[in-house]
């Protein structure tokens, strides 16, 4: 009997995961067989020309995978300071008791709000902080564009490097931590020397997961970044992002070559997500040999 | 854990008998989120009067003529009527008849919200971003009771594909030569400078936000949100304020049997220039996919009703009516709905 009930077991667990990957699979190839038209008609210029014109049937994406680029890695730059000092605070200094809890608690919160309203909060309070700086600079006070997009992007997706950093840091043996001390090295010296170089592929992690957040969000983004489709030309110049013009044009697309481009700036996006993430990995490879 | 199966069990049951009940008669259709206030308004009544449940989705005039041409719904709404190209993809012949009408206009940030004067050039160059400062002369030499700021004028566009975008860039189409070359018209564009907001009220918010700013929005929004509004000059020489009553003037002009005209930079002398039908479309041949005589029957009386008693309910809600003439030419459209070759409504 035992043998039976062992092997439906198999046969289920294999069933639930191939279904994964052929979902995936079938994902990918949904969006390249709708993306042919599109990729037919401008070949090459699909991906290098930065002429969006739908009223000409002229589709070049180069605007938005920029924008969706500069975001993404300004995001990850911003929120990384904060992400890994919280980490190292949760993980090394504030171990346990309450106050422990009730940060980690804050962290999880942040995570679970919409992006709707993070995008409502860059509108109602960011935008304006944003118009004084630009107004002292002496620039057109748009108040949106990509620096606000970045900063609201930061604050999203600090909980999710923060959360599986602190996770790391908090399994580096303690062992290392008292061979350090013995030796006479200060808390700094620890911290520095031995958990962040045993955890730092885990906290790499955390990172590559947090970039797949900037690069998809599309409401928070849509609201914020200016919905401009040029290449911007400074870090204040509104943009587009890959996600945000799909939403923004999916619903009004009539004509089939027009809803074969967005589908093709789908399957741009998919393709960047899938190449940053090997990218990745293959980092933190090279992380743990070192 | 049994008594949890046991709710969810009744829930269940209660929502299938709510549908195969209600499916007695529910008609549907999707498309433009234009007249959407205005449709949940008219089928909520006509429900109490008749009866008959429509379900409405809005979820745009795209969205809403691919369901009607894949056959999903019994109508469509539109804000821009089907082009021949559009129409010769249709399975079989879609007839249109306009519901109401709506308009664009143009709003703006400045200090004190003075009244502005337009004029069709001076919009078009505003929106090309030739005339980039509000003291410009030509802005100043129409305007002499206004004191112009020395600001940046900030252009703000729709970001989103809308019937609202392609009513504006239909009239700034007609009244420039550049813009029709550089730009066109459509329900999204290659815009030459300016920012996006997503609907109403991305535009209205940044608008609101940004000092210098001008924008498009529909009428109703910004007549609910006592956004300052500027006065177009027509064809004749009138500057026109936007008004129920303007826009229902714009329509007052000849109109061809099949209802599919732009009436944006009327002819009409006191009408507004950037105005709009929007319309119902639906197939001409109503025996198709099984559908029953009576479900043709009950979506002809339909229409009927919501060109003669529903637009009582227009002007409350902030839309205008069909003017007389118009709604003949819609009777006439509706008459025309067969089913099996013969006439419908007697």
């Amino acid at each position: 009997m035992e043998g039976i009930k062992d092997r439906i077991f198999r046969f289920l667990i294999f069933l639930c995961a191939s279904t994964v990957i052929l979902i995936a699979a079938g994902m990918c190839i949904t969006l390249f067989i709708n993306s042919l038209p599109v990729l037919k008609h401008m070949g090459v210029s699909f991906i290098l020309s930065s002429d969006w014109d739908p009223v000409n049937n002229k589709f070049g994406i180069l605007p938005f995978l920029v924008g969706t680029l500069i975001t993404s890695f300004l995001s990850l730059l911003i929120s990384l300071p904060f992400s890994i000092s919280t980490a190292i605070l949760l993980g090394e200094y504030l171990r346990k008791g309450r106050m422990a809890i009730f940060l980690q608690n804050i962290i999880d919160l942040m995570a679970g709000i919409p992006s709707v309203i993070y995008g409502f909060w860059g509108l109602l309070v960011l935008v304006p902080i944003v118009q004084k700086v630009e107004i002292k600079l002496n620039i057109i006070p748009y108040g949106v564009g990509i620096f606000t997009a970045s900063i609201v992007l930061a604050t999203m997706v600090i909980p999710y490097t923060a959360s599986i950093a602190r996770e790391v840091i908090s399994l580096v043996p303690d062992d290392l931590r008292e061979a350090g001390y013995a030796l006479g090295a200060t808390r700094w010296e620890v911290i520095r020397c031995i958990v962040i170089p045993h955890a730092k592929t885990g906290i790499f992690a955390g990172v590559l997961l947090a970039f797949g957040r900037a690069i998809g969000e599309t409401m928070a983004v849509t609201m914020i970044i200016g919905n401009r489709n040029q290449i911007p030309k400074s870090i204040f110049a509104p943009a587009n992002t890959m996600a945000s013009a799909i939403a923004n044009q999916f619903t009004e697309a009539t004509s089939d070559i027009y809803v074969s481009a967005l589908i093709g700036v789908g399957l741009v996006l998919f393709m960047v997500t899938v190449i940053i993430n090997y990218a990745g990995r293959y980092i933190i490879k090279r992380l743990e040999i070192k | 854990m049994k008594r949890l199966l046991d709710i969810f069990v009744i829930v269940c049951m209660i929502f299938i008998y709510g549908v195969c009940w209600s499916q007695s008669l529910v008609l549907t259709g999707a498309g433009a989120t234009f007249p959407y206030p205005l449709y949940a308004k008219w089928f909520y009544v006509y429900e109490k009067i008749t009866g008959v449940k429509v379900n409405y989705q809005a979820i745009g005039s795209g969205g809403g003529i691919r369901q009607l041409i894949n056959r999903v719904v019994d109508f469509g709404g539109t804000d821009a009527f089907m082009s021949d190209k559009e129409l010769s993809r249709s399975p079989a012949k879609i007839l249109h008849f306009p519901t109401c009408l709506g308009a664009v206009v143009i709003t703006y940030n400045l200090p004190g919200k003075p009244v502005l004067k337009l004029t069709p050039d001076i919009i078009a160059d505003i929106f090309l971003g030739k005339i980039k400062k509000w003291d410009d002369s030509r802005i100043a030499k129409i305007n002499p009771d206004v004191k112009l700021p020395n600001l940046d004028i900030v252009v703000i566009h729709r970001s989103d594909g809308s019937g609202t975008t392609f009513i504006f860039s239909d009239y700034l189409s007609k009244v420039s030569k550049e813009w029709k070359e550089r730009v066109g018209r459509g329900k999204s564009l290659n815009w030459p400078i300016g920012l996006g907001g997503k609907g109403n009220p991305g535009v209205a918010a940044l608008v609101k936000q940004i000092p210098g700013a001008i924008g498009y929005v529909e009428l109703i929004y910004a007549g609910q949100n006592n956004m300052p509004v500027a006065l177009i000059r027509n064809k004749s020489g009138h500057f026109i304020k936007p008004t129920m009553k303007s826009v229902s003037l714009a329509a007052n002009i000849s109109i061809p049997a099949d209802t599919r005209i732009s009436i944006t930079n009327t002819d009409a002398e006191y009408g507004y220039p950037i105005s709009s039908f929007t319309w119902i479309i639906f197939y001409k041949e109503q025996a198709y996919n099984g559908r029953s005589k009576k479900r043709a029957k009950a979506l002809a009386e339909l229409f009927w009703w919501m060109i003669h008693e529903g637009q009582k309910y227009n002007e409350k809600l902030l839309y205008s009516r069909l003017p007389e003439a118009v709604v003949k030419k819609a009777e006439a459209i509706i008459k025309d709905m067969t089913y099996n070759g013969k006439s419908v409504l007697k």
